[in-house]
């Protein structure tokens, strides 16, 4: 049964990893705009199929 | 989208008007200038996610010339690195999921821009672009082309990096963890099997529960220990002494158990209480992150002018380096930053920020302009008389209401129970102390410890956050935005309303136009809607939306006379439109002179008016009325008294109304009724209010748009809810009584905690039920009563 030393140390360790992912995605300002992101993941399919153009970089208007 | 209406902006298109560009249609040329660059670009998707998303981008001439000085670039531009910049910049304008679409792809219009990143709550985009290949003022003109017309004011001058605060975030994540591992670690203990091997590995266990205990209680719950230290400092019972008192006996008490091979302590309960109290905090502090409550006069103000130097050369420089003397130049919609006489023959100052007043002042040259109005129409010139800081408006700021931070004025209710509460504990800890001591000292100070550990008022701290957290969301979805939870305990105690006149209680969208005079007819109310269409006054304008829609006729000869009015000929018929004394009315009496109006000439004959009243909004009258029942009412004007007979109309009897009172006034008259005892809301909406929206106990500002303007104060409220301010003040009393009601509850759970406690038969299994099924009752109480009330009308 000695191993359930291992067994929930191991569990431990895994819980630890999990908190510290936790505390660096709270520093990385992740939880800050909760909005934004769940917008901006709808948007990658729209701006790939578009051909990208990169040969002219067109003089902008400046009204 | 309807046939009519503008592929870009969704504007109705009046008729005739449209623009027709790549089979769509538009409201104007700026419109379709923003299409064709989003067309070249291959970013037509942008109208794919919404309908009609944009805006019309505005006239912005030399507006953002100044971003070319160094000086103030280099305040604005967060970081620069090399040729690498990144800059936040605030667009108000952001409302939509193509918004953010468009923003995100800038680098496909503008070479140089790396990443463009949006935050959507925040109403802002970051930027990182190459400062080689672009700089910030063509980014600035970019956006404004485009229909994103950046927001900078003074305020990002001075504003460095702010500093997020996370800690709540990083407590709770560790609270959250150190329970649920606690928990897991704890459930061989609560079913006291009597197996070999479970009692085998018992030390093992309660090791890592002291171990996973420590962070919650150390660093976690830190915040408790502080307020409760703090708040025995300034001999106030708060309602974190019982606490804190609860959660270190119970860490105690939890050790020696283990320690002595007593039992298993009550670790789990106590990281419980402590995520549960954090979870509550968490969800009281609901911010609206795109309003600000903290506004002055910085965030209106420019951040830089021109300068017209004494060899007649214009420089852009920071509005606090503009001294006495110097000569500035004021454009088209641009604010005046500071006091001054205006050299230029004429000017139409729009004072709506500072005094809510719609209709546009004309000056001539020699008068003052105070700091605060903006400038419609042409370029004009004037000399500056005090700096920035000492201008008239500015000067309200060094009023020492707007000094001192008022940590917090008064007492939660929650504070007012415990003041109570706390020593009613320790007296009844100790008379069980007192009682067991003389049967068994092992059992006294066990129950010494049990009735601080269960009468920890987790439940009773828990009331007010969750009622406050659900009552205030249940506003803002409402658009009543609150600046924080103390607002609702002090709405509920408001007795007497103030209300400021102009752009309060009166809108400043609309005028309500009255004609007085000789009927117009048919043929000539076309001609003068003609007439209007090309001028460009805001009264002509008010005047022009009001006129029936007509046919176009021709107009042959037009000129507009500055501060004077219009002299147009069509159709053989010459027509004058202006000011009394333009038109040379017949009726020149003083008392007229006092309101707004234009007066109509046509040939030779003298018409009449057209007078301009305020528009009150819409159910003020029975708003009143309802209030006057339960609220002493008072209205306060800047405003020469010409409406009071008007306004007596309308409101009840006994309200009070004062006329020409200046800022510092409003302040001092709040301030007055303070000193007789009464609790007062102030509710305005211009900068001039400032000062009286500050000294309130609650502070109401009515907002037109609650993206932009808005001063400092306590709550924001959307100027369409404005005939709902009964409801929510109700419904912030309601609020009260929820907690009441919710306190009684939790007590109930404590009594019966407590006579587990004071017989010595607290197990940590009962204390481990009894304290999340408080929680959750309390927890879902409030919510459904909180949900109940905002839906039941309020009679």
């Amino acid at each position: 049964m000695s191993v359930i030393y291992l067994l929930i140390s191991v569990s431990i360790c895994v819980a630890v990893g999990f908190f510290i992912a936790f505390i660096i995605a709270v520093k990385s300002g992740q939880y800050d705009d909760d909005y934004t992101p769940s917008v901006r993941m709808l948007f990658d399919d729209e701006t790939k199929n578009i051909p990208q153009k990169n040969n002219s970089p067109t003089e902008e208007k400046q009204v | 989208m309807t046939d009519q209406s503008c592929f870009h902006c969704g504007i109705e298109i009046p008729k005739n008007e449209e623009i027709n560009f790549d089979e769509k249609k538009f409201c104007c040329a700026g419109c379709k200038t923003v299409y064709e660059i989003f067309s070249l670009h291959d970013l037509t998707c942008y109208y794919d996610f919404e309908k009609s998303p944009g805006a019309t981008p505005q006239d912005i001439q030399g507006k953002y010339d100044f971003l070319d000085n160094e000086a103030i670039s280099s305040k604005i531009i967060d970081f620069q690195e090399g040729n690498t910049a990144i800059v936040s910049l605030n667009i108000p304008h952001i409302h939509c999921s193509s918004c953010i679409w468009i923003l995100e792809n800038l680098n496909r219009i503008q070479p140089g821009i790396s990443i463009s990143q949006v935050n959507f709550p925040e109403k802002k985009v970051r930027i990182t672009f190459n400062s080689d290949l672009v700089s910030l003022k063509s980014i600035a003109y970019l956006l404004s082309s485009i229909g994103y017309e950046p927001y900078i004011s003074l305020e990002n001058y001075e504003t460095g990096k702010s500093n997020v605060d996370r800690s709540l975030t990083y407590k709770l994540g560790v609270a959250f963890f150190c329970f649920g591992n606690i928990m897991l670690l704890s459930f061989p203990e609560y079913f006291e099997i009597k197996e070999f091997w479970l009692d085998n590995y018992k030390p093992f266990f309660r090791i890592l529960i002291f171990l996973l205990a420590l962070p919650s209680f150390l660093y976690s719950a830190s915040g408790y220990y502080v307020s409760a230290y703090k708040s025995i400092k300034s001999r106030m019972l708060n309602i974190d002494i019982p606490i804190a008192l609860g959660i270190i006996v119970m860490f105690v008490r939890s050790t020696f158990d283990i320690v002595m091979n007593y039992g298993a302590g009550f670790f789990d309960s106590l990281t419980g209480l402590v995520f549960f109290m954090l979870l509550g905090k968490m969800f009281q502090i609901k911010t609206y992150s795109f309003l600000s409550f903290e506004r002055d006069f910085k965030s209106y103000f420019p951040i830089a002018v021109t300068r017209i130097n004494q060899d007649t050369s214009e420089e852009s420089v920071p509005i606090y380096d503009v001294l006495e003397g110097n000569r500035l130049l004021i454009r088209n919609q641009e604010l005046i930053p500071v006091d001054g006489i205006l050299i230029s023959e004429k000017a139409e100052i729009d004072y709506s920020f500072v005094t809510g007043e719609a209709v546009p002042i004309t000056k001539k040259s020699g008068d003052k302009v105070f700091a605060g109005g903006k400038q419609i129409g042409k370029v004009i010139e004037m000399e500056v008389l005090h700096s920035v800081s000492q201008s008239y408006l500015t000067q309200l700021w060094s009023n020492e209401i707007f000094q001192k931070k008022v940590v917090q004025k008064h007492k939660t209710i929650t504070d007012k129970i415990s003041r109570y509460f706390t020593p009613i504990l320790l007296l009844i800890a100790f008379s069980g102390f007192g009682y067991w001591i003389f049967i068994d000292a092992n059992t006294a100070f066990n129950v010494f410890t049990a009735v601080l550990i269960v009468a920890c008022p987790c439940a009773l701290a828990l009331t007010a956050p969750f009622t406050f957290g659900n009552i205030l969301r249940i506003m803002g979805k409402q658009k009543m935005y609150l600046k924080n939870a103390l607002v609702i305990e002090q709405l509920a105690k408001v007795d007497t309303l103030v209300f400021d006149k102009t752009g309060t209680i009166t809108t400043n969208k609309k005028s309500n136009i009255v004609y007085e005079g000789i009927p117009i007819s048919d043929e000539d109310s076309v001609l003068l809607k003609n007439v209007l269409r090309a001028s460009n006054h805001p009264l002509s304008r008010m005047l022009y939306d009001f006129l029936p829609e007509t046919k176009r006729i021709k107009i042959d000869e037009f000129e507009e006379i500055t501060g004077k009015g219009i002299l147009a000929f069509a159709e053989k018929k010459r027509i004058k439109i202006g000011s009394a004394a333009y038109v040379e009315s017949p009726d020149l009496d003083t008392s007229e002179i006092e309101k707004t109006a234009l007066h109509v000439r046509i040939n030779d004959v003298y018409f009449g008016r057209f007078n301009f009243q305020n528009q009150y909004r819409d159910g003020l009258a029975t708003l009143f009325l309802d209030l006057s029942k339960n609220y002493t009412l008072k209205v306060l004007s800047g405003d020469n008294d010409g409406e009071r007979e008007n306004l007596e109309k309308i409101v009840p009897e006994g309200t009070e109304l004062i006329f020409n009172q200046k800022p510092e006034q409003k302040l001092e008259f709040i301030k007055k009724l303070q000193e007789k005892g009464q609790n007062v809301m102030m509710v305005g909406d211009g900068l001039n209010d400032a000062g009286a929206l500050a000294q309130s106990n609650v502070g109401v500002s009515i907002s037109e748009n609650v993206n932009v303007f808005s001063p400092a104060c306590d709550a924001i409220l959307d100027a369409n809810e404005f005939s709902r301010l009964k409801y929510f003040l109700k419904l912030s009393q309601k609020s009260i009584l929820i907690i009441k009601m919710s306190f009684v509850l939790s007590l109930l759970y404590n009594v019966v905690g407590l006579g587990f406690a004071i017989t010595g038969n607290l197990l940590p299994l009962v204390a481990a039920i009894i304290m999340p099924l408080s929680t959750i009752t309390i927890v879902s109480f409030v919510t459904i009563m909180a949900n109940y009330f905002s839906s039941s009308n309020l009679k």
